[in-house]
Protein backbone atom coordinates (compact mmCIF):
# COMPACT_ATOMS: atom_id res chain seq x y z
CA UNK A 1 0.00 0.00 0.00
CA UNK A 2 0.96 3.59 -1.11
CA UNK A 3 1.45 6.05 1.85
CA UNK A 4 1.72 9.60 1.05
CA UNK A 5 4.30 10.89 3.98
CA UNK A 6 3.50 14.63 3.51
CA UNK A 7 -0.14 13.37 5.51
CA UNK A 8 1.99 12.97 8.51
CA UNK A 9 3.02 16.97 8.56
CA UNK A 10 -0.50 17.93 7.75
CA UNK A 11 -2.13 15.97 10.91
CA UNK A 12 0.11 17.68 12.57
CA UNK A 13 -0.91 20.79 11.61
CA UNK A 14 -4.78 19.75 11.93
CA UNK A 15 -3.21 18.66 15.78
CA UNK A 16 -2.10 22.30 16.32
CA UNK A 17 -5.29 24.13 14.81
CA UNK A 18 -7.26 22.07 17.48
CA UNK A 19 -5.28 22.10 20.30
CA UNK A 20 -5.38 25.63 20.32
CA UNK A 21 -8.70 26.19 19.23
CA UNK A 22 -9.91 23.34 21.89
CA UNK A 23 -7.92 25.85 24.86
CA UNK A 24 -9.89 28.77 23.57
CA UNK A 25 -12.94 26.70 23.01
CA UNK A 26 -12.89 25.01 26.90
CA UNK A 27 -12.12 28.69 28.02
CA UNK A 28 -15.18 29.79 26.33
CA UNK A 29 -17.28 27.28 27.48
CA UNK A 30 -16.28 27.86 30.99
CA UNK A 31 -17.28 31.94 30.70
CA UNK A 32 -20.37 30.74 29.23
CA UNK A 33 -21.48 29.03 32.33
CA UNK A 34 -19.95 31.68 34.68
CA UNK A 35 -22.08 33.86 32.62
CA UNK A 36 -25.27 31.77 33.94
CA UNK A 37 -24.11 31.61 37.06
CA UNK A 38 -23.23 35.84 36.86
CA UNK A 39 -20.00 35.45 37.19
CA UNK A 40 -17.71 37.12 34.98
CA UNK A 41 -15.78 34.15 34.29
CA UNK A 42 -11.80 33.66 33.48
CA UNK A 43 -10.27 35.16 30.90
CA UNK A 44 -9.94 32.96 27.75
CA UNK A 45 -6.82 32.84 27.79
CA UNK A 46 -6.19 31.52 31.16
CA UNK A 47 -5.81 27.65 30.07
CA UNK A 48 -2.63 28.46 28.73
CA UNK A 49 -1.75 30.67 31.62
CA UNK A 50 -2.08 27.48 34.04
CA UNK A 51 -0.76 25.13 31.12
CA UNK A 52 2.68 27.45 31.14
CA UNK A 53 2.13 27.50 35.26
CA UNK A 54 2.27 24.02 35.54
CA UNK A 55 5.08 23.05 33.24
CA UNK A 56 6.98 25.65 34.91
CA UNK A 57 6.69 24.25 38.48
CA UNK A 58 9.82 22.78 39.91
CA UNK A 59 9.10 20.38 41.49
CA UNK A 60 7.49 16.49 40.95
CA UNK A 61 7.25 13.63 42.65
CA UNK A 62 6.39 10.21 41.17
CA UNK A 63 4.81 7.08 42.13
CA UNK A 64 6.42 4.83 39.63
CA UNK A 65 6.02 3.70 36.27
CA UNK A 66 1.94 3.91 35.55
CA UNK A 67 2.31 7.46 37.21
CA UNK A 68 4.10 8.45 34.19
CA UNK A 69 2.23 6.25 31.74
CA UNK A 70 -1.32 7.52 33.08
CA UNK A 71 -1.39 10.91 31.68
CA UNK A 72 0.30 9.88 28.47
CA UNK A 73 -2.22 7.38 27.55
CA UNK A 74 -4.77 9.67 28.24
CA UNK A 75 -3.15 12.14 25.94
CA UNK A 76 -2.31 9.33 23.04
CA UNK A 77 -6.17 8.27 23.52
CA UNK A 78 -7.21 12.07 22.47
CA UNK A 79 -4.14 12.50 19.73
CA UNK A 80 -5.16 9.10 17.97
CA UNK A 81 -8.86 9.89 18.24
CA UNK A 82 -8.41 13.03 16.39
CA UNK A 83 -5.72 12.04 13.93
CA UNK A 84 -7.56 8.61 12.70
CA UNK A 85 -10.67 10.64 11.42
CA UNK A 86 -10.55 13.21 8.95
CA UNK A 87 -11.10 16.88 10.71
CA UNK A 88 -12.29 18.58 7.35
CA UNK A 89 -14.38 16.55 4.33
CA UNK A 90 -13.09 16.49 1.04
CA UNK A 91 -9.43 18.31 2.19
CA UNK A 92 -6.56 16.69 1.58
CA UNK A 93 -4.59 18.46 3.87
CA UNK A 94 -6.89 17.97 6.70
CA UNK A 95 -8.14 14.39 5.96
CA UNK A 96 -5.53 12.95 8.12
CA UNK A 97 -4.31 9.50 8.78
CA UNK A 98 -8.50 8.58 7.88
CA UNK A 99 -8.97 4.66 6.61
CA UNK A 100 -11.78 2.12 5.79
CA UNK A 101 -12.63 0.86 9.31
CA UNK A 102 -11.41 4.19 11.04
CA UNK A 103 -14.73 4.33 12.96
CA UNK A 104 -13.87 0.39 14.84
CA UNK A 105 -10.28 2.44 16.23
CA UNK A 106 -12.23 5.98 16.96
CA UNK A 107 -14.58 3.88 18.90
CA UNK A 108 -11.58 2.57 20.85
CA UNK A 109 -10.01 5.47 21.14
CA UNK A 110 -12.95 7.46 22.83
CA UNK A 111 -12.12 4.59 25.77
CA UNK A 112 -8.33 4.52 25.93
CA UNK A 113 -7.97 7.54 27.62
CA UNK A 114 -9.98 6.42 30.33
CA UNK A 115 -8.23 3.02 30.59
CA UNK A 116 -5.10 4.45 30.76
CA UNK A 117 -5.87 7.28 33.81
CA UNK A 118 -7.45 4.83 35.69
CA UNK A 119 -3.80 2.73 35.48
CA UNK A 120 -2.02 5.98 36.28
CA UNK A 121 -4.37 7.02 38.95
CA UNK A 122 -4.70 3.30 40.44
CA UNK A 123 -0.97 3.30 40.72
CA UNK A 124 -0.97 6.83 42.87
CA UNK A 125 -2.51 4.82 45.81
CA UNK A 126 -4.58 7.63 46.88
CA UNK A 127 -8.32 6.37 48.10
CA UNK A 128 -10.35 9.45 46.03
CA UNK A 129 -8.27 8.46 42.91
CA UNK A 130 -9.60 5.24 43.31
CA UNK A 131 -13.09 5.77 43.90
CA UNK A 132 -12.83 8.48 41.19
CA UNK A 133 -11.48 5.98 38.82
CA UNK A 134 -14.01 3.36 40.05
CA UNK A 135 -16.85 5.62 39.46
CA UNK A 136 -15.38 6.92 35.89
CA UNK A 137 -15.38 3.63 34.47
CA UNK A 138 -18.32 2.44 35.11
CA UNK A 139 -20.06 5.58 33.83
CA UNK A 140 -18.08 5.98 30.64
CA UNK A 141 -19.29 2.03 30.13
CA UNK A 142 -22.65 3.02 30.25
CA UNK A 143 -22.63 5.99 28.52
CA UNK A 144 -20.18 3.95 25.52
CA UNK A 145 -22.97 1.86 25.36
CA UNK A 146 -25.60 4.09 23.35
CA UNK A 147 -23.15 5.57 21.70
CA UNK A 148 -21.58 1.92 20.59
CA UNK A 149 -25.15 1.13 19.31
CA UNK A 150 -25.80 4.74 17.40
CA UNK A 151 -22.51 4.14 15.59
CA UNK A 152 -23.29 0.73 14.67
CA UNK A 153 -26.99 1.70 13.76
CA UNK A 154 -25.30 4.54 11.21
CA UNK A 155 -22.62 1.74 10.25
CA UNK A 156 -25.66 -0.20 9.16
CA UNK A 157 -27.56 2.63 7.40
CA UNK A 158 -24.31 3.57 5.15
CA UNK A 159 -23.30 -0.08 5.14
CA UNK A 160 -19.73 1.55 5.64
CA UNK A 161 -17.25 1.61 8.28
CA UNK A 162 -15.05 4.56 7.28
CA UNK A 163 -15.95 7.85 8.79
CA UNK A 164 -15.10 9.51 5.20
CA UNK A 165 -17.78 7.43 2.94
CA UNK A 166 -20.35 8.31 6.22
CA UNK A 167 -19.59 12.15 5.84
CA UNK A 168 -19.68 11.83 1.72
CA UNK A 169 -23.27 10.05 2.19
CA UNK A 170 -24.96 13.50 4.22
CA UNK A 171 -23.39 15.55 1.55
CA UNK A 172 -25.70 18.02 -0.57
CA UNK A 173 -28.37 19.64 1.38
CA UNK A 174 -28.86 19.74 6.05
CA UNK A 175 -31.79 16.98 4.92
CA UNK A 176 -29.38 14.52 3.86
CA UNK A 177 -27.75 14.90 7.17
CA UNK A 178 -27.54 11.72 9.92
CA UNK A 179 -30.01 14.06 12.09
CA UNK A 180 -32.89 13.61 9.54
CA UNK A 181 -32.48 10.41 7.94
CA UNK A 182 -31.89 8.48 11.18
CA UNK A 183 -32.88 10.87 14.23
CA UNK A 184 -33.12 7.92 16.58
CA UNK A 185 -29.43 7.02 16.67
CA UNK A 186 -28.48 10.60 16.82
CA UNK A 187 -30.86 11.08 20.35
CA UNK A 188 -29.20 8.01 21.38
CA UNK A 189 -25.61 9.26 20.60
CA UNK A 190 -26.35 12.81 21.86
CA UNK A 191 -27.51 11.75 25.59
CA UNK A 192 -24.33 9.46 25.53
CA UNK A 193 -22.19 12.50 24.64
CA UNK A 194 -23.41 14.33 28.07
CA UNK A 195 -21.93 11.40 29.85
CA UNK A 196 -18.53 11.97 28.26
CA UNK A 197 -17.73 15.59 28.17
CA UNK A 198 -17.33 16.01 31.99
CA UNK A 199 -20.07 18.44 33.00
CA UNK A 200 -22.76 18.12 34.98
CA UNK A 201 -24.83 16.47 35.53
CA UNK A 202 -22.40 13.52 34.61
CA UNK A 203 -19.19 15.05 36.45
CA UNK A 204 -19.58 12.91 39.67
CA UNK A 205 -16.42 11.28 38.36
CA UNK A 206 -14.39 14.43 39.29
CA UNK A 207 -16.65 15.52 41.98
CA UNK A 208 -14.76 18.58 43.01
CA UNK A 209 -16.56 19.25 45.92
CA UNK A 210 -16.65 15.82 47.82
CA UNK A 211 -14.16 13.86 46.17
CA UNK A 212 -11.47 16.12 45.80
CA UNK A 213 -10.80 16.17 41.84
CA UNK A 214 -11.56 11.78 41.61
CA UNK A 215 -8.32 10.24 39.42
CA UNK A 216 -6.14 13.12 39.06
CA UNK A 217 -6.14 13.84 42.91
CA UNK A 218 -2.48 13.17 42.85
CA UNK A 219 -1.28 14.45 39.82
CA UNK A 220 0.55 17.76 39.53
CA UNK A 221 2.77 19.82 37.65
CA UNK A 222 3.89 18.30 34.34
CA UNK A 223 1.71 15.32 34.40
CA UNK A 224 -0.92 17.57 34.98
CA UNK A 225 -0.31 19.77 31.85
CA UNK A 226 -0.43 16.70 29.85
CA UNK A 227 -3.77 16.19 31.12
CA UNK A 228 -5.06 19.64 30.34
CA UNK A 229 -3.61 19.50 27.06
CA UNK A 230 -5.72 16.26 26.74
CA UNK A 231 -8.66 18.34 28.10
CA UNK A 232 -8.16 20.79 25.35
CA UNK A 233 -7.85 17.64 22.64
CA UNK A 234 -10.34 15.15 23.66
CA UNK A 235 -13.46 16.98 23.58
CA UNK A 236 -12.93 18.52 20.32
CA UNK A 237 -11.59 15.32 19.34
CA UNK A 238 -14.81 13.32 20.00
CA UNK A 239 -17.04 16.33 18.36
CA UNK A 240 -15.23 16.02 15.22
CA UNK A 241 -16.73 12.58 15.14
CA UNK A 242 -20.19 13.69 16.03
CA UNK A 243 -20.13 15.95 13.76
CA UNK A 244 -19.09 13.46 11.21
CA UNK A 245 -21.31 11.36 11.68
CA UNK A 246 -24.27 12.79 12.51
CA UNK A 247 -24.18 16.32 11.44
CA UNK A 248 -23.16 15.98 8.03
CA UNK A 249 -18.99 16.96 8.51
CA UNK A 250 -17.50 20.34 7.98
CA UNK A 251 -16.17 20.87 4.59
CA UNK A 252 -13.82 24.00 5.50
CA UNK A 253 -12.49 25.39 9.23
CA UNK A 254 -15.05 28.10 9.85
CA UNK A 255 -17.88 25.22 9.48
CA UNK A 256 -15.79 23.10 11.52
CA UNK A 257 -15.51 25.93 14.27
CA UNK A 258 -19.37 26.98 14.38
CA UNK A 259 -20.43 23.01 14.38
CA UNK A 260 -17.91 21.88 17.05
CA UNK A 261 -18.97 25.19 19.34
CA UNK A 262 -22.44 24.52 18.42
CA UNK A 263 -22.33 20.80 19.78
CA UNK A 264 -20.13 21.29 22.70
CA UNK A 265 -22.67 24.02 23.75
CA UNK A 266 -25.10 21.31 24.23
CA UNK A 267 -23.13 19.98 26.93
CA UNK A 268 -22.45 22.95 28.67
CA UNK A 269 -26.33 24.32 28.11
CA UNK A 270 -27.13 20.34 29.72
CA UNK A 271 -24.73 21.59 32.38
CA UNK A 272 -25.95 24.63 33.84
CA UNK A 273 -29.49 23.83 33.93
CA UNK A 274 -29.19 20.36 35.33
CA UNK A 275 -27.59 19.42 38.79
CA UNK A 276 -25.10 16.38 39.45
CA UNK A 277 -26.31 12.83 39.24
CA UNK A 278 -25.05 10.28 41.65
CA UNK A 279 -23.34 7.22 39.99
CA UNK A 280 -25.52 5.29 40.07
CA UNK A 281 -28.26 7.67 39.25
CA UNK A 282 -26.45 8.46 36.08
CA UNK A 283 -25.58 4.66 35.71
CA UNK A 284 -29.23 3.93 35.91
CA UNK A 285 -30.67 7.00 33.59
CA UNK A 286 -28.42 6.03 30.53
CA UNK A 287 -29.44 2.15 30.98
CA UNK A 288 -33.26 3.54 30.95
CA UNK A 289 -32.97 6.41 28.53
CA UNK A 290 -30.35 6.25 26.28
CA UNK A 291 -29.59 2.49 25.48
CA UNK A 292 -33.35 1.53 24.13
CA UNK A 293 -32.45 4.90 21.82
CA UNK A 294 -29.67 3.09 20.97
CA UNK A 295 -31.34 -0.44 20.12
CA UNK A 296 -34.65 1.40 18.77
CA UNK A 297 -32.14 2.63 16.50
CA UNK A 298 -30.75 -0.52 15.25
CA UNK A 299 -34.21 -1.95 14.73
CA UNK A 300 -35.49 0.98 13.03
CA UNK A 301 -32.79 0.66 10.40
CA UNK B 1 4.06 8.16 69.34
CA UNK B 2 0.97 6.58 68.15
CA UNK B 3 0.86 2.95 68.35
CA UNK B 4 0.54 1.67 64.67
CA UNK B 5 3.45 4.33 63.53
CA UNK B 6 6.06 2.12 66.14
CA UNK B 7 8.66 -0.38 64.69
CA UNK B 8 7.27 -4.23 65.05
CA UNK B 9 7.21 -7.42 63.70
CA UNK B 10 4.43 -8.55 61.71
CA UNK B 11 3.75 -11.78 60.63
CA UNK B 12 2.87 -12.63 56.99
CA UNK B 13 -0.32 -13.87 55.71
CA UNK B 14 1.91 -17.16 54.52
CA UNK B 15 3.48 -17.62 57.71
CA UNK B 16 6.53 -15.32 57.05
CA UNK B 17 7.75 -12.61 60.20
CA UNK B 18 9.01 -9.47 58.97
CA UNK B 19 10.05 -6.03 60.35
CA UNK B 20 8.09 -3.06 59.72
CA UNK B 21 8.76 0.26 60.60
CA UNK B 22 6.22 2.55 59.24
CA UNK B 23 7.51 6.05 59.33
CA UNK B 24 11.09 4.60 57.74
CA UNK B 25 8.80 2.23 55.03
CA UNK B 26 5.91 4.05 53.84
CA UNK B 27 7.24 8.14 53.71
CA UNK B 28 10.31 9.24 51.98
CA UNK B 29 11.98 11.17 55.29
CA UNK B 30 14.71 12.89 52.96
CA UNK B 31 14.59 16.87 53.56
CA UNK B 32 14.13 19.13 50.68
CA UNK B 33 16.98 20.57 48.86
CA UNK B 34 16.70 24.18 47.39
CA UNK B 35 15.34 24.56 43.80
CA UNK B 36 16.84 27.05 41.78
CA UNK B 37 14.97 28.67 38.51
CA UNK B 38 15.33 27.95 35.08
CA UNK B 39 18.72 28.82 34.00
CA UNK B 40 17.81 31.26 31.48
CA UNK B 41 16.11 34.59 32.92
CA UNK B 42 13.90 35.51 30.92
CA UNK B 43 12.35 31.39 30.81
CA UNK B 44 11.75 32.11 34.77
CA UNK B 45 10.88 35.39 34.02
CA UNK B 46 7.98 33.93 32.12
CA UNK B 47 7.20 31.25 34.25
CA UNK B 48 6.74 33.69 37.14
CA UNK B 49 4.26 35.98 34.95
CA UNK B 50 2.57 32.60 34.42
CA UNK B 51 2.83 31.62 38.15
CA UNK B 52 1.45 35.02 39.20
CA UNK B 53 -1.66 35.19 36.79
CA UNK B 54 -2.81 31.41 37.91
CA UNK B 55 -2.84 31.32 41.31
CA UNK B 56 -4.09 28.11 42.62
CA UNK B 57 -5.42 28.12 46.44
CA UNK B 58 -5.89 24.69 48.41
CA UNK B 59 -9.22 24.66 49.62
CA UNK B 60 -8.10 24.43 52.97
CA UNK B 61 -10.23 26.45 55.55
CA UNK B 62 -8.19 26.62 58.77
CA UNK B 63 -9.97 29.37 60.76
CA UNK B 64 -12.83 31.39 61.18
CA UNK B 65 -11.45 33.26 58.00
CA UNK B 66 -12.16 30.42 55.79
CA UNK B 67 -15.48 32.12 55.57
CA UNK B 68 -14.36 35.27 53.67
CA UNK B 69 -12.76 33.01 51.36
CA UNK B 70 -16.28 31.83 49.91
CA UNK B 71 -17.83 35.07 48.70
CA UNK B 72 -14.70 35.33 46.35
CA UNK B 73 -16.23 32.41 44.21
CA UNK B 74 -19.51 33.96 43.80
CA UNK B 75 -20.86 36.38 41.40
CA UNK B 76 -20.46 39.37 43.87
CA UNK B 77 -16.35 39.21 44.00
CA UNK B 78 -15.68 36.48 41.36
CA UNK B 79 -12.13 36.28 42.04
CA UNK B 80 -11.43 33.54 38.77
CA UNK B 81 -11.27 36.39 36.74
CA UNK B 82 -8.26 37.43 38.20
CA UNK B 83 -6.54 33.89 37.51
CA UNK B 84 -7.25 32.92 41.09
CA UNK B 85 -9.27 29.35 41.62
CA UNK B 86 -9.40 26.72 43.79
CA UNK B 87 -7.81 23.40 44.09
CA UNK B 88 -9.00 20.55 45.94
CA UNK B 89 -5.63 19.04 46.54
CA UNK B 90 -2.40 19.82 47.59
CA UNK B 91 -0.26 18.56 44.45
CA UNK B 92 -1.83 20.82 42.79
CA UNK B 93 -2.55 24.19 44.71
CA UNK B 94 0.39 26.80 44.57
CA UNK B 95 -0.97 28.78 47.75
CA UNK B 96 -1.65 27.76 50.82
CA UNK B 97 -4.10 30.34 52.71
CA UNK B 98 -3.79 30.12 56.59
CA UNK B 99 -7.04 31.64 57.02
CA UNK B 100 -6.99 33.14 60.25
CA UNK B 101 -6.17 31.31 63.87
CA UNK B 102 -4.31 28.12 63.79
CA UNK B 103 -4.42 25.58 66.45
CA UNK B 104 -1.70 23.40 66.85
CA UNK B 105 -3.58 20.43 66.33
CA UNK B 106 -4.16 21.93 62.65
CA UNK B 107 -0.94 23.32 62.49
CA UNK B 108 0.25 19.79 62.18
CA UNK B 109 -2.74 19.55 59.14
CA UNK B 110 -0.94 22.55 57.16
CA UNK B 111 2.40 21.58 57.58
CA UNK B 112 2.06 18.59 55.71
CA UNK B 113 -0.16 20.03 53.40
CA UNK B 114 2.38 22.49 52.41
CA UNK B 115 5.50 19.99 52.53
CA UNK B 116 2.77 17.97 49.56
CA UNK B 117 2.78 21.17 47.40
CA UNK B 118 4.79 21.39 44.69
CA UNK B 119 7.73 24.08 44.54
CA UNK B 120 7.42 26.82 44.12
CA UNK B 121 4.59 27.41 46.80
CA UNK B 122 3.55 30.43 48.70
CA UNK B 123 1.61 30.99 52.15
CA UNK B 124 -0.19 34.07 52.39
CA UNK B 125 -1.69 35.04 56.52
CA UNK B 126 -4.65 35.97 56.73
CA UNK B 127 -5.89 37.93 59.99
CA UNK B 128 -4.38 39.45 62.54
CA UNK B 129 -4.02 35.72 64.47
CA UNK B 130 -1.48 35.14 61.66
CA UNK B 131 0.58 38.02 62.51
CA UNK B 132 0.56 38.13 66.24
CA UNK B 133 -2.11 35.94 67.89
CA UNK B 134 -4.64 38.47 67.34
CA UNK B 135 -7.46 37.82 69.81
CA UNK B 136 -6.05 34.57 70.38
CA UNK B 137 -3.01 35.89 72.19
CA UNK B 138 -3.16 34.20 75.38
CA UNK B 139 -4.71 31.26 74.31
CA UNK B 140 -2.95 28.17 75.18
CA UNK B 141 -3.40 25.94 71.76
CA UNK B 142 -2.94 28.14 69.00
CA UNK B 143 0.29 29.27 67.53
CA UNK B 144 0.90 33.33 67.70
CA UNK B 145 3.05 33.83 64.92
CA UNK B 146 2.85 31.69 61.62
CA UNK B 147 6.32 33.16 60.29
CA UNK B 148 7.40 31.04 62.84
CA UNK B 149 6.50 27.41 61.65
CA UNK B 150 5.94 28.27 57.41
CA UNK B 151 7.58 30.73 55.11
CA UNK B 152 4.66 32.98 55.55
CA UNK B 153 5.01 35.55 51.80
CA UNK B 154 2.16 37.93 52.48
CA UNK B 155 -0.07 39.16 55.76
CA UNK B 156 -3.56 40.53 54.68
CA UNK B 157 -4.44 41.99 58.31
CA UNK B 158 -7.50 42.16 59.62
CA UNK B 159 -10.10 40.28 61.84
CA UNK B 160 -11.39 39.45 59.83
CA UNK B 161 -10.28 41.08 56.33
CA UNK B 162 -13.32 41.46 54.01
CA UNK B 163 -13.34 39.99 50.52
CA UNK B 164 -12.40 42.72 48.77
CA UNK B 165 -8.98 42.97 51.35
CA UNK B 166 -8.20 39.06 50.33
CA UNK B 167 -8.79 40.25 46.18
CA UNK B 168 -6.07 43.47 46.96
CA UNK B 169 -3.99 40.99 49.00
CA UNK B 170 -3.65 38.65 45.43
CA UNK B 171 -2.86 41.59 43.31
CA UNK B 172 -0.33 42.59 46.01
CA UNK B 173 0.86 38.68 45.67
CA UNK B 174 0.92 38.68 42.22
CA UNK B 175 3.23 41.60 42.13
CA UNK B 176 5.71 39.97 44.50
CA UNK B 177 5.56 36.33 42.13
CA UNK B 178 6.27 38.30 39.30
CA UNK B 179 9.61 39.95 40.70
CA UNK B 180 10.72 36.75 41.57
CA UNK B 181 10.19 37.09 45.05
CA UNK B 182 8.08 34.36 46.14
CA UNK B 183 10.56 32.11 47.01
CA UNK B 184 9.05 30.56 50.52
CA UNK B 185 9.44 26.89 49.30
CA UNK B 186 13.23 27.18 48.93
CA UNK B 187 13.66 29.58 52.20
CA UNK B 188 11.52 26.56 53.68
CA UNK B 189 14.38 24.15 52.67
CA UNK B 190 17.39 26.70 53.28
CA UNK B 191 15.94 27.10 57.29
CA UNK B 192 14.74 23.74 57.05
CA UNK B 193 15.90 22.66 61.06
CA UNK B 194 15.35 26.18 62.37
CA UNK B 195 11.74 25.39 61.18
CA UNK B 196 11.31 22.20 61.98
CA UNK B 197 12.34 22.54 65.83
CA UNK B 198 10.23 25.55 65.80
CA UNK B 199 7.42 23.24 65.21
CA UNK B 200 8.26 20.25 66.89
CA UNK B 201 8.32 22.78 70.16
CA UNK B 202 4.51 23.46 69.91
CA UNK B 203 3.40 19.77 68.39
CA UNK B 204 4.12 17.22 71.14
CA UNK B 205 2.40 14.44 69.89
CA UNK B 206 4.53 14.41 66.49
CA UNK B 207 3.98 11.39 64.66
CA UNK B 208 4.87 12.11 61.37
CA UNK B 209 7.62 11.96 58.80
CA UNK B 210 9.99 15.16 59.05
CA UNK B 211 9.26 16.04 55.49
CA UNK B 212 5.73 14.69 53.66
CA UNK B 213 6.62 14.17 50.29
Amino acid sequence: MEFDWMKIPYALLTLFIVVNYGFLLNALIQKIAARVGRRYGIPIWQNYVDLIKNYGLRSSITHGAMFYLGPVFRLSGGVGLLLFVPAIYGSYMFSNLSFAGDLILALYFIFFGTLGMALGAGESGHPYAAIGVSRGLSQVTTSELPLALAVFSVALQYQTLSVTEIVAAQQGGILNWTLFTNPVAVAAAMLSFLGSMMRPPFDVVLAPQEIPIGPPTEYHSSYLALMQTNRAIFPVAKIVIYMNLFFGGASDWPTFFLKVFLIYLWSAFVGVVFPRFRVEQSIRWFLIWAVPLGILSILMV
Amino acid sequence: MKEELQKRVIKGPDGVEFEVEPLRDYYCEAPPTVMPGAYIQIVEDLFNWARAESIWILGFGTGCGAIEMRPLMTPRFDAYRYGVQWRPTPRQANLLMISGYLSTKTLKRAIRSYEQMQSPKYVVGLGSCTINGGMYWDSYNTIKRLDDYLPVDLYIAGCMPRPEALLAGFQDMKKLIRAGKGEGANRYAENFDWYKANQKRVIHDWDMPDYSW
